[in-house]
C-alpha cells in the first residue's frame, strides 16, 4: 500500500529526470562528451524558474527562460572546450563550479533555498498563487501529465532536429570527427550547439522539478550527471535490444529514469535513508560501466588463447588479432 | 591547379624527437593529373596529404589550389575543394549512421548546413544508383548502419562520398593498404574508374610500386620530405620497377627503404 501511494511520485520524478537523461544522452551518447556542467545547469533552471515567477513572469515564460539559461551555460562549456582548448571534462567542471556562484548570488540573491510559498514574503508579489504552477507534488495527475507532455514534445522535436542537415552533422561530429571535418563539417560549432541543446533540456527539467517539489535549491543539481547516466544505462540495456534507433533509445532512456525512481522508492520503503540516493546512483553507473568492460576482458582473453594456438601453424598469423 | 612551394614541416621541433617530415617540398599538378606517390617509411607522403587537407599548418611554404592560397584555411573549410579517403577504413565513414545519412552529409560538402531535411526526396534514388555502380550489393542496404559493412565496403562508400560532390582534388592516402589483396585490387579498379570517368585531379599514395606504375599518368617518389623522382607521360608507361629503383638511387643517393613496396605485386 505504501508502495502504491509512493508510485505516482516516483513516476513523476522519473519523468522529470528522464528529461535530464535525454539531455545527457545528447552530450554523452551523441557528441561523445562527458559533460559535467549539467549539475550546474539543472540547478540554474530551477533557480531561474522560481526567481522569474517571483518577479511576476508568467510560468510558461519562466520555463523558456530556464531553457535559455541552460543553453547559454552549455554553450559556455562548448566554447571553453573548442575555442579555448580546455579538455571537455574540465570545461564542464569549470562551468558547473561557476554556475554554483551564479545561482547562489546572481540569481537567488544569496539565498541557497527559495520556496514558492515564500514568494509573497520576499517580493511582496501577492498575485502569485501556487495554483498557477504547471505541476505540484500534491496534484498527482498534473505532476505526471505535465512532465509527460514535456518529454513527448522534447522527443518529437529532437527526432525532427536530428534529421535536419545540421542535426545529421551533429550526429556525425560525435560518431566520427575526422570524417566530419573531411566532409566540411565545423565540428567545433556543432559541439557548442549540441551542448547548448543538452544543457537547455536539463535546465528545463530543473524548472519542472522546482515546481514539483515547491522550491529551488542551489545544491539540487549535485550528481545530476550520475543520475542521468544511470537512467541512460538502465534504459538502453532494454531499448537497444528492442530496436536500436533514436526515438526508441530516447523513450528507453526516460523509461530507465522511471525504473530508477521506482527502484529507489522501493529501497527507501525498505528502510534505506534518502541520503543514500547518490551512493546508490553512483553504484548503478559503476556497475553498468564495469560489466561490459569485464565481459570484454574475459572474452578477449579467451579469444587470445585461441588465436595463439592458430599462430603456431601459421607464422604470420599475429596480425589476425589486431 | 595545385601549386605547392617550399613546404616545410617539422614535428616536435626542438626536442630529441624532432622529425622533419617535409623539407622544402615543391609540387605542381596540372588539371586532370592522376599522380601516384611512392616512397619509403617516413618519406613524408602522408604528411604531404595532411598538409594539403589542412590537418595542421605547415611551418613554411605555400599551398595554392586554382590560384587560391589555402595554406592557412581551416580543415573543414577547404574540405569544400577536397575529396579524401584514408588508409584506415574506419576513418572515412560514421559507423553509427546509415549509409544514406553518410552519403547525404558528403553530398553537402562545401555547402552551409541548414535547418532543412537532411535527406531530400529523390536523393535516396540517386544514392541507390550510385551504390549499384560499386557492385557490392549495397544499393539495397541504404538504411544499414555503416558500422555493419566490411572494411572494403566502407572504403568503397568513402570513395563514393569523396567524389559525390566533384572535388577539385582527390586525396587518397594508401586507401587500399588495410584491405586484403582481392578487395584492395577491386577498390583500386573502382578508384581508377571513378577518377577517369570524372577526370579528377588525384594524388594517390601507395606502398605498392606495381600499382604506382600501373595507375595514373604521373608518378612521384618522395625521400626525406622532398620529391626526388618525377616521371610522367610515355616515360611512365614504359617504367619498370627496376628502373624506378635505379632512378631513386641516382637521385637520392641511397637505397630504397621499403622491401614491402618492392616485393608486393
Amino acid at each position: 500500500m505504501a508502495f502504491l501511494n509512493a508510485l505516482p511520485g516516483a513516476v513523476a520524478q522519473g519523468l522529470i529526470w528522464g528529461l535530464v537523461a535525454i539531455g545527457i544522452y545528447i552530450s554523452y551518447k551523441i557528441l561523445d562528451i562527458a559533460d559535467l556542467s549539467v549539475d550546474g545547469s539543472f540547478a540554474t533552471g530551477a533557480c531561474i524558474c522560481v526567481v522569474a515567477i517571483a518577479n511576476g513572469v508568467p510560468v510558461w515564460l519562466s520555463i523558456i527562460l530556464s531553457f535559455l539559461a541552460g543553453a547559454v551555460a552549455g554553450a559556455v562549456t562548448g566554447l571553453l572546450h573548442t575555442a579555448l582548448g580546455v579538455p571537455s571534462i574540465l570545461a564542464g567542471i569549470l562551468t558547473q563550479l561557476s554556475l554554483y556562484s551564479i545561482n547562489l548570488q546572481l540569481i537567488m540573491g544569496g539565498r541557497s533555498n527559495f520556496p514558492f510559498s515564500s514568494i509573497p514574503f520576499y517580493t511582496g508579489n501577492t498575485d502569485f498563487t501556487p495554483d498557477s504552477l504547471l505541476l505540484r507534488m500534491s496534484d498527482k495527475v498534473a505532476s505526471i501529465i505535465v512532465p509527460l507532455l514535456f518529454v513527448a514534445a522534447v522527443i518529437v522535436l529532437l527526432w525532427l532536429f536530428f534529421y535536419t542537415e545540421i542535426g545529421l552533422t551533429i550526429k556525425s561530429t560525435g560518431d566520427n570527427p575526422a570524417m566530419s571535418k573531411a566532409q566540411g563539417v565545423n565540428i567545433n560549432l556543432n559541439k557548442v550547439i549540441g551542448l547548448a541543446i543538452s544543457n537547455g533540456i536539463v535546465a528545463l527539467a530543473g524548472a519542472l522539478l522546482a515546481q514539483y517539489q515547491g522550491f529551488a535549491d542551489v545544491t539540487m543539481g549535485t550528481g545530476a550527471i550520475v543520475i542521468g547516466l544511470a537512467a541512460i544505462f538502465i534504459g538502453l540495456s532494454v531499448s537497444l535490444k528492442i530496436k536500436p534507433n533514436f526515438v526508441v533509445s530516447l523513450i528507453g532512456v526516460v523509461g530507465g529514469s522511471i525504473v530508477y525512481y521506482v527502484i529507489f522508492t522501493v529501497v527507501m520503503l525498505l528502510g534505506l535513508h534518502t541520503n543514500y540516493l547518490k551512493l546508490l546512483s553512483a553504484m548503478i553507473v559503476a556497475i553498468f560501466l564495469a560489466v561490459p568492460y569485464l565481459k570484454k576482458e574475459y572474452f578477449s582473453k579467451r579469444k587470445h588463447q585461441r588465436v595463439s594456438v592458430a599462430v603456431e601453424s601459421e607464422s604470420e598469423g599475429g596480425d589476425a588479432d589486431a | 591547379m595545385l601549386k605547392i612551394s617550399g613546404l616545410e614541416k617539422t614535428f616536435n621541433p626542438g626536442t630529441v624527437n624532432a622529425k622533419t617530415a617535409l623539407a622544402g617540398l615543391d609540387l605542381y599538378l596540372e588539371d586532370g593529373d592522376f599522380v601516384t606517390v611512392i616512397g619509403g617509411n617516413g618519406a613524408g607522403k602522408s604528411t604531404l596529404l595532411n598538409a594539403i587537407a589542412g590537418v595542421w599548418k605547415p611551418d613554411f611554404g605555400k599551398i595554392e589550389l586554382d590560384g587560391l592560397d589555402i595554406t592557412g584555411m581551416p580543415e573543414h573549410k577547404r574540405a569544400k575543394f577536397l575529396g579524401r579517403v584514408f588508409q584506415d577504413p574506419m576513418m572515412g565513414t560514421a559507423p553509427d549512421m546509415e549509409i544514406a545519412e553518410n552519403l547525404a552529409i558528403a553530398a553537402r560538402r562545401g555547402t552551409k548546413r541548414r535547418f532543412v531535411w537532411g535527406i531530400k526526396k529523390g536523393e535516396r534514388e540517386r544514392y541507390k544508383e550510385l551504390l549499384a555502380t560499386l557492385e557490392l550489393g549495397l544499393e539495397s542496404r541504404l538504411t544499414s548502419k555503416v558500422g555493419l559493412l566490411s572494411g572494403g565496403q566502407r572504403q568503397a562508400v568513402t570513395l563514393l562520398m569523396a567524389t559525390l560532390n566533384r572535388p577539385k582534388l582527390l586525396l587518397l592516402d594508401e586507401h587500399t593498404a588495410a584491405l586484403d589483396p582481392k578487395t584492395a585490387s577491386k577498390v583500386l579498379k573502382l578508384t581508377d574508374k571513378i577518377v577517369s570517368e570524372n577526370k579528377l585531379t588525384t594524388l594517390m599514395i601507395t606502398h605498392n610500386m606495381h600499382d604506382a606504375i600501373a595507375y595514373g599518368n604521373r608518378l612521384i617518389m618522395m625521400h626525406e620530405g622532398r620529391v626526388v623522382v618525377d616521371v610522367s607521360g610515355e616515360e611512365k608507361k614504359k617504367l619498370t620497377i627496376e628502373q624506378l629503383l635505379q632512378l631513386f638511387e641516382q637521385s637520392s643517393g641511397s637505397k630504397f627503404g621499403s622491401d614491402k613496396a618492392i616485393l608486393s605485386k
